[in-house]
């Protein structure tokens, strides 16, 4: 039964990874909160954001989104399953290009990812995604 | 007046039936035990492009048996639905006669039995002949290799594919894609991509480091046949560094990124591409949603998930042809491209029976010389089989029992985990087993096998984990595979249920007790996707085994319970 220190680097850190996984998204509630909060219980739109995101992360340290809302003044990220549920908040000026942006964003566990755009127009739209954060590792 | 749209529907719909009655031709001459090779190739030449489609090879250069899974249980839309049904009721929904040859290519039952009057299946010199046939009917015929074909033996180990390489060159494919070919690792794979004569494709295939598409793999290629543009599209194994060790390829990214498939087929569409081919390795269940999401794709050729299906799936316009795997069969699909649109298709899945087609003699005597350097360790006998020996199943397979027994009898476990595979070919009852046999089932570039503890409740959530890898009711969720197979540990699976509520009962087999969440259990498994695991080979231990029990006595496996089937 006797472990050499190499393996119990390789156990030790499975089980980080693996106890990371497996409970349910328990921070809906937070990020709603948060949403409503910011939008005033206004209406929210959706179509009108894209949000891309993988289906399943390959890396949940590090998880690529692209967002983009033709016509947004700002648009904000959420992770409903990270304990701090805002990710980022970007603003977009009247020479702003485009209206979007790719980033990469830690996740901590499968959860949904949240898009809010506010429009030029003040009406809000919002996007989701699911994405999954797995041990995987039995491929066909 | 009968629109555009209709007559498309019309014309796609009679050829389906012609498709249909191409595979019942050889089924019904089997019965009659009157098969021949021109039989097996008999094609009325239709349309004015031809694909060959081969896929999921695994290494496989010779016949091989292989049995096909008796539980493929589909979920969400899925349920119920090809390829999710298997035995009988596949023999139904096809018309195949039991006993037939196309009962013992296509389904499980009774499988000893006709492998004894049919044969071994596959071989890459017999696989030869069925392309040159079709060459000689239509020679500008596309030849399309899915992938997973630089793994799985062991030639092809301990020449880091190169066997698989050099016979694969002289059938002449003209585009690939890939899987399991970067667990050779991303330097191998990029050395040997450099030098193909043939296009590696794979528009889901990105630099990770800034998630842009790599030079090396570009995402379609572009032929002319016959004065008709074709285009096809490589789609790699969405979940390579999920399902595989992404350490090994870590500067490769994948993913669906169905987003850019659809980008692609609108560039080939403006560029002329009058047909557009996605040569795909995501899966059936995947490939059917990414054709209902992706418009324009007339063809997507499917692989991963070693499907095998006498005709092919429709969703909307785009026909999705699967092709089974380890060498068994080949597909030859004749399109009908006018005025940049499929008119109608005709499709044959061939199987490849090894003692009914005739041995490309070139081809034979090149996979000799892949093999000559290694006969001797290859051909060892280690034991005997008095049971079949398969892998295929959602839940177990008597392959992964028997693996399952060598982990805990060879690393003094309690529990064994071995992964949920689709490859390996089968061994019939009375066979020998040879160091060859074991190296079908276990060969990879990260067999170490592991020993740990584990908690009861870690062990419940990678059951869980794994079970919504294969029974998530979104395909985009699965990863094709089955689910990990357990030595020593019991459970129950409600296919209703979603992560976290699939799998109770939990049971240590050697006890019959409850598995506690708070007690640490002696794991053995192997394949981890860790970096840095160590242990010995899982051939080795395998091999150990065997030697020890001399016959290999097969069981039934009744340790786990499946619910909502």
């Amino acid at each position: 039964m006797a472990l050499n220190r190499r393996e119990m680097i390789w156990i030790s850190s499975g089980t980080v990874v693996w106890t990371a996984l497996g409970s349910i998204p328990s921070f809906a509630s937070k990020a709603s909160d948060l949403i409503n909060e910011l939008t005033s219980g206004a209406k929210l739109g959706e179509g009108l954001i894209d949000l891309i995101a993988p289906e399943i992360a390959e890396n949940g340290n590090a998880v690529p989104l692209d967002v983009s809302a033709e016509g947004a003044e700002q648009i904000m990220l959420f992770g409903e399953g990270n304990p701090e549920p805002i990710i980022a908040t970007y603003n977009f000026g009247p020479l702003s290009p485009s209206r979007g942006v790719s980033t990469r964003v830690r996740l901590a566990q499968t959860q949904d990812v949240i898009a809010l755009a506010k429009m030029g127009d003040s009406s809000w739209q919002i996007a989701r995604t699911t994405v999954k954060v797995t041990i995987g590792g039995c491929g066909g | 007046m009968i629109s555009r749209r209709d007559f498309l529907q019309v014309s796609m719909a009679a050829t389906a039936i012609v498709g249909a009655s191409g595979f019942g031709n050889w089924c019904r001459l089997a019965a009659q035990q009157s098969l021949s090779q021109d039989q097996l190739v008999q094609f009325d030449t239709f349309g004015n492009v031809s694909l060959i489609h081969i896929t999921d090879i695994h290494g496989q250069l010779n016949p091989i048996y292989f049995r096909e899974p008796s539980v493929n249980i589909g979920v969400g839309d899925n349920r119920g639905a090809v390829p999710h049904i298997t035995g009988a009721d596949f023999r139904k929904a096809y018309g195949i006669a039991d006993g037939s040859s196309s009962h013992y290519a296509l389904t499980s039952g009774d499988f000893s039995a006709l492998a004894q009057g049919y044969g071994r299946v596959g071989g890459l010199d017999n696989v030869a002949t069925v392309i040159k046939a079709i060459r000689a009917d239509r020679p500008e015929a596309i030849l399309l290799d899915g992938g997973d074909t630089w793994h799985g033996s062991y030639t092809c180990l301990k020449t880091a594919g190169q066997d698989m390489v050099n016979v694969m060159n002289v059938l002449k494919p003209d585009a690939m894609t890939f899987h399991w070919e970067f667990t050779l690792g991303s330097d191998r794979v990029n050395e040997i991509v450099r030098n193909l004569p043939f296009a590696a494709l794979g528009q889901n295939i990105f630099d990770a480091e800034w998630d842009e598409p790599s030079d090396l793999f570009p995402p379609y290629k572009m032929f002319e046949r016959g004065g008709t543009k074709i285009a096809v599209i490589g789609q790699a194994f969405p979940y390579l560094p999920i399902a595989n060790p992404g350490w090994m390829f870590s500067e490769y990214s994948f993913g669906i990124r169905d987003e850019n498939m659809a980008a692609m087929v609108q560039e080939v569409r403006l560029a002329g591409a009058e047909c557009v081919v996605v040569l795909s390795h995501n899966g059936f269940d995947v490939d059917k949603k990414m054709a209902s999401l992706v418009p324009g794709i007339d063809v997507i050729l499917s692989g991963h998930t070693h499907d095998a299906l006498p005709e092919p799936g429709l969703i909307n316009e785009t026909i999705i042809v699967p092709s089974g795997s380890n060498g068994k069969f080949v597909s030859r699909v004749d399109l009908d491209i006018r005025n940049g649109r499929m008119m109608g298709y005709r499709t044959k899945l061939i199987p490849i029976f090894s003692d009914v087609i005739d041995s490309d003699k070139d081809v034979a005597a090149l996979i000799s010389e892949q093999r000559a350097p290694y006969a001797t360790e290859m051909s060892e006998v280690i034991g005997q089989t008095d049971g079949l020996l398969y892998r295929r199943g959602n839940f177990n397979g008597t392959w992964d029992d028997l693996i399952c027994d060598a982990l805990l009898s060879e690393r003094d476990a309690e529990i064994a985990l071995s992964p949920g595979v689709r490859w390996g070919p089968s061994l019939i009852p009375g066979q020998d087993i040879t160091r060859e046999d074991i190296f079908g089932v276990t060969s990879m570039t990260y067999g170490q096998a592991y020993r740990s503890e584990m908690s009861g409740k870690l062990l419940h959530e990678i059951l869980e984990d794994v079970a919504d890898n294969i029974f998530n009711p979104n395909p985009y969720y699965q990863q094709g595979g089955d689910m990990v197979r357990t030595g020593g540990l019991g459970y129950s699976i409600d296919l209703t249920q979603s992560q976290g509520a699939r799998i109770s009962d939990l049971t240590l087999l050697k006890t019959g007790e409850r598995i506690d969440p708070d007690k640490s259990y002696m794991v053995a498994g192997w394949a981890s996707i860790m970096e840095g695991t160590e242990g010995p080979q899982i051939w080795d231990i395998v091999e150990n085994h065997i030697r020890k029990l001399g016959t290999v006595r097969v069981l039934e496996n009744n340790s786990i319970k499946v619910f909502g089937a």
